[in-house]
């Protein structure tokens, strides 16, 4: 036994091998014509292209196998185009592998490191360089500098300042107050207690007064969904319970969690399902959450009717609707 | 393709349609051997269309229903649903249900027309519910609007059955079936009924213009062209990204493979 | 001399006169770069940058980033009459109006899917084969920086048309910013000028995403391939092929031919995807209204991780003092996607401290040679592959009639349980295939022919394998594990402490090898 072990050794660079193109004539010139065969499918391709934007009105269908229904004239001008960008590729590809030199070349590496000399010398002159600045030396300038070169930072976080206001209570308010009608989104119906059925539901949002145009805004924190279900299939306390009419009860449709909107009503477990995160919440149970990432069951509107039987709500939210933020209070 | 988008549209289509699709069922009645041997015409005369209905409801329902159509543990009552109910349940084939799966399927049909006219009358004569639509009162053609449909749609029904009307999951392997090919009528009383998951949407709330546009949007969406290439199920991002990492990546790999490869 | 050799000696001259180039130039026309397929993934994603660019460039000509109200009137027939924004409009007019331009728009997002594809398989093919190593770490910083930011771009683009679906991916990215402890109310205020979805948003991410994000790209990029070609590029082990060399073709003409077509062929195949594969079809979303949703409302495919992480994740929620944290929003949305990528960005140091590796590394590893970084990597993948299951749960489930709580349950458990799995299962496969090397270097290939011997026994023929071959599966460096310093006598630790321990375990894992065999012990078998 010795104490060196032979590796195996590198046998180097294989010997080339010649293409056939390499030394047949043939085989060359029949390279040469498939690569010009293909640029001129190419140019047959954009051929294609400009003759579908031109001669190909944009109300022509066609129906084809595994695409279905098809506008010609989209479907030939992107054909055409893809042709013609592909087979100049396979073109040059194909000239490359068959017609290029193809013998592999070694290029030398080096490395990076420079010598011990020269790195000396490059920090030396950087300290001496740094040494003539006498920043070191000057504590006064360098202490104001950085000073200065901190506090400039702020400039542009004060400057994008106007962005937007401040939320102050946007967060936690909405349009739904005492007495306001709740009417169908989108029709602007109101909704009387007798037009829902055990089982039926309803996508409703506060009537605004008389001339105010409804914003998205409004409808991000407004939307409401009416479910009614059988009144002795409630699951609430006397307050919650005091909130419902009839079996009918009213949900923000803003989910608790990432604002989706949760509308996705079973009406025979009487749960209710958010598409985005799948949180799921028992309606009989003042929409407590059963599944799902949602922390806070979906806030609930108070609603009774007014004299002539039409649902308004009693209040307001008695607590934000949607996301979770900082200042919310939800304790 | 063209050619057979023409025969649909023949003005005798329809009909043979429906007389081959009632002689399909017919004879597959015929062999059911759990289902009245007995025809119909053989019912004594004065019996009523209730009592025929009441007759299938015995042997075809009740064993789940109830014989009183008073519900049980694994099925619910049908007092009060509605003759609509039944036309929806039964025309859709989603009852007789073919095993006790979470949900029932849309499949063919196990009773004829007059048989589910005949169970549906039986149904409405326990108790009072909604009528039977009648295909040619809805009028989603004339009276229906596209955009406002989708607007309706997209409000009170793409939640569950997606922005296409593909249909999309519920809770522990339910979910909202796909509207594409529903008869217009079957969409309508879906609506009014409520069935299984989904919820009602009583006249009061949607009116019946309403329906009618909802109506007209579904059938809209059902003949939308494949605008832009195949449509990929129309599910959104995931069918395309499946096919980015399997037939785009593929290729762009095997052109990469190839152009690495040494030539002969 | 021809005419045409001329004029190019002319057009070279006046170069060189004016800048001195002709010594460079002369050099870098025949720059060698290696050929193999796993070389070319980072130029998919650089050409679908250019294809981004020069597509993107052609739909702003009409899309119109407002999001002030108008009433519709294009030849989409089921929108007409409705109110939208000019956003929607304008990108349904792209899409009906402007021919070509569904084509365009398409083209632009196929693009981006293959682009952010690209970068993450090239990602991998940097990560297996150890090609992150000194001195390229900065590039693999540059590359981490460059998907980070491609996911922004993605999500921004997307966002564009505000359409029903991304209107609703705008939504939760509000839910994440308001959930940021202290700051997020004030930062969702500033960021879309007051409540959601305001006026401004889409207006504001427009320049980011056409102006901002792609300049930093563009200085990425530049910075990214400037460095390859400084560095030359990396290579895999072969006969001819060290640490000292790069064996391959001259750039001009083979490499030029070649990476110039591959251009096109990435520029044709998303053309074809544009022209025959419908992608994000926003006139079938509809408008966005914050009171609508569809089902199965997803993210792109670059998201989906993300999305997924965030349905998984069980509903905790600080409340304490007037005060709200929502752990289910900001660990599945913010810190867990931070530490991933943090740790993404460090691995090249990490990996170097365990090993106390302070050489260059020009020749790639074949991914079985350095096992506990192929496992790490498998590990990670499998924990992404798993979160983006469940961000498609409800497709899968409607799909395959599972059920959305079974995929749910499912997937938070296989978060967890599966990594693990993985790991040890891609560390064994590693060693299985280094003891498989072994054996054929030291016993050759069998041959399945079978001969018989004298004493009546079968045997199979084993034939020895080429010096070349033998050569490759030998060839790598196998560095041992740092020791362990000694502990006192009286027990205290040795100097370094616990970050000296974990440190010396770590190299253990990481050192964990099958010994390559020698010529020596294949010597030694011969003599037998």
């Amino acid at each position: 036994m010795t104490n060196s072990v032979e590796r195996f050794v590198d046998p180097g660079l294989p010997e080339h091998v010649h293409r056939k193109a390499d030394f047949d004539e043939r085989a060359a010139k029949r390279a040469e014509r498939q690569v010009a065969i293909l640029f001129l499918l190419s140019a047959a391709s954009t051929v294609l292209t400009i003759y579908s934007y031109v001669g190909i009105s944009p109300k022509k269908e066609v129906f084809l196998p595994l695409l279905g229904t098809q506008q010609v004239n989209n479907l030939g001008i992107g054909v055409g185009l893809a042709l013609s960008l592909f087979f100049i590729g396979l073109g040059a590809i194909h000239w490359a592998k068959t017609l290029m030199d193809d013998t592999e070349v070694i290029a030398e590496r080096h490395e990076f490191r420079s010598s011990d000399e020269d790195r000396k010398e490059f920090v030396e002159t950087i300290k001496e360089r740094a040494g003539t600045a006498q920043l070191g030396r000057r504590s006064l300038i360098k202490r104001s500098l950085g000073a200065a070169l901190g506090l400039i930072g702020l400039s542009p976080l004060v400057l994008l300042r106007d962005l937007g206001p401040l939320p102050k209570k946007e967060l936690e308010t909405t349009n739904w107050a005492k007495d306001t009608y709740l009417v169908s989104d989108p029709q602007g119906r109101r909704i009387k207690a007798s037009d829902l059925e055990v089982g039926a539901v309803a996508q409703v949002l506060p009537e605004l007064p008389e001339g105010t145009e409804r914003s998205l805004e409004n409808i991000g924190k407004d939307a409401v969904l009416l479910i009614r279900i059988r009144p002795e299939e409630f699951n609430l306390d006397a307050e919650r319970l005091s909130w419902t009419h009839e079996g009918i009860i009213a949900f923000s449709k803003i989910c608790s969690h990432m604002g989706c909107a949760v509308a996705l009503y079973e009406q025979q477990t009487k749960h209710l399902l958010c598409p985005c995160h799948q949180s799921t919440f028992d309606v009989t149970r003042a929409a407590k959450v059963i599944f799902g990432p949602a922390a806070r069951p979906l806030p609930q509107l108070a609603i009774g009717v007014d004299a002539e039987g039409y649902l308004i709500a009693k209040q307001g939210f008695t607590e934000p609707v949607g996301p979770s933020f900082w200042e919310r209070n939800s304790a | 393709m063209k050619r057979l988008s023409h025969m649909r549209r023949h003005k005798f289509a329809a009909p043979a349609l429906i007389a081959a699709a009632l002689i399909t069922v017919g004879s597959a009645f015929s062999m059911a051997s759990a289902l009245p041997t007995v025809q119909h015409q053989q019912t004594s005369s004065g019996s009523t269309i209730v009592d025929e209905g009441k007759q299938i409801f015995l042997k075809g329902c009740s064993s789940c229903h109830g014989l009183n159509a008073e519900g049980s543990g694994i099925a619910p009552s049908l007092i009060g649903v509605g003759a609509a109910a039944v036309d929806f349940q039964v025309g859709t084939g989603r009852m007789p249900m073919a095993d006790m799966s979470q949900q029932a399927m849309r499949k063919r049909p196990i009773y004829d027309a007059q048989q589910t006219a005949a169970l549906a009358a039986y149904v409405a004569s326990l108790a009072p519910g909604p009528k039977v639509v009648d295909p040619t009162s809805i009028n989603w053609e004339r009276d229906g609007n596209v955009a406002d449909g989708g607007t309706l749609f997209r409000t009170n029904c793409a939640m569950c059955h997606n922005f296409a009307a593909q249909g999309g999951a519920l809770t522990n392997g339910k979910y909202a079936p796909t509207l594409m090919g529903v008869e217009p009528k079957y969409i309508y009383e879906a609506m009014i009924t409520g069935p299984q998951s989904m919820p009602k949407f009583s006249d009061t709330t949607l009116t019946p213009k309403d329906k009618a546009d909802i109506i007209a949007w579904i059938q809209a969406a059902d003949k939308e062209p494949a605008t832009g290439g195949a449509s990929l199920g129309r599910v959104g991002p995931v069918t395309e990204g499946l096919l980015v990492w399997t037939l785009g990546l593929g290729i762009l790999i095997g052109v990469a493979v190839w152009l690495a490869m040494k030539a002969r | 001399m021809k005419a045409r050799e001329r004029v190019a000696g002319n057009v070279a001259g006046y170069i060189d006169d004016r800048t001195g180039a002709a010594k460079w130039a002369k050099k870098n026309l025949t720059k060698v770069f290696p050929d193999h397929w796993s070389f070319m993934l980072g130029e998919i994603a650089l050409y679908s940058f250019i294809i981004l660019l020069l597509s993107g460039t052609f739909l702003t000509f009409w899309y119109n980033p407002s999001q002030n109200e108008v009433v519709y009137n294009g030849s989409y027939v089921p929108l007409q009459n409705l109110a939208m924004s000019e956003s929607y409009a304008s990108t349904l007019r792209i899409s009906f109006d402007i021919r070509g331009g569904l084509l365009m728009r398409q083209i632009h997002h196929w693009a981006a899917l293959i682009f952010m594809a690209a970068i993450v398989v090239h990602l991998l093919r940097v990560f297996f084969t150890g090609a992150f190593r000194k001195p390229r770490e900065a590039n693999w910083l540059i590359g981490i920086g460059l998907l980070t930011l491609g996911i922004v771009e993605g999500f921004l683009g997307y966002s564009l048309p505000d359409d029903l679906l991304s209107g609703t991916g705008i939504r939760i990215a509000e839910a994440i910013i308001q959930a940021i402890p202290v700051v997020g109310s004030y930062l969702a205020f500033f960021a879309f000028g007051g409540a959601f979805p305001g006026h401004s948003f889409i207006p504001r991410i427009y320049t980011v995403h056409v102006l901002l994000i792609p300049g930093i790209f563009l200085a990425l990029i530049t910075v990214h391939l400037m460095l390859v070609w400084y560095q030359k590029h990396t290579q895999y082990p072969g006969p001819g092929r060290t640490e000292k060399n790069v064996v391959g073709y001259p750039l001009m003409p083979v490499y030029m031919a070649k990476a110039g077509g591959f251009f096109f062929i990435v520029f044709g195949i998303t053309a074809f995807l544009g022209a025959t594969a419908s992608i994000n079809p926003i006139w079938l979303y509809g408008p966005y209204t914050p009171g609508q949703i569809s089902a199965g409302s997803q993210p792109d495919w670059y998201m989906g991780w993300l999305d997924g992480l965030v349905r998984m994740f069980p509903p905790l929620e600080t409340h304490a003092f007037g005060h709200t944290i929502s752990w289910n929003i900001l660990t599945p949305g913010v810190i867990i996607p931070g530490i991933l990528f943090t740790g993404m960005a460090l691995y090249p140091f990490i990996e170097s401290w365990i090993m106390n590796d302070k050489a260059e590394h020009h020749l790639l590893d074949r991914p079985r040679n350095a096992p506990n970084r192929t496992a790490l990597g498998a590990m990670s993948l499998s924990f992404m592959l798993v979160a983006l299951l469940n961000g498609g749960n409800d497709i899968i489930a409607t799909h395959f009639h599972l059920t959305i709580n079974g995929i749910m349950w499912f997937t938070r458990i296989g978060l967890i349980v599966v990594p693990p799995i993985v790991f040890i299962i891609t560390k064994r496969l590693c060693l299985s295939l280094q003891r498989a090397d072994r054996d054929v270097v030291l016993h050759g290939v069998e041959t399945g022919r079978l001969v018989m011997m004298p004493s009546g026994e079968f045997v199979e023929v084993h034939a020895p394998i080429s010096e070349a071959k033998k050569f490759v599966l030998t060839q790598h460096a196998q560095p041992a594990a740092l020791t362990v310093p000694a502990s006192d006598l009286n027990g205290t630790d040795a100097p370094g402490g616990i970050k000296a321990k974990l440190r010396a375990r770590l190299s253990k894992a990481h050192a964990e090898q099958v010994p390559a065999p020698t010529a020596t012990e294949a010597k030694a078998l011969d003599h037998h």
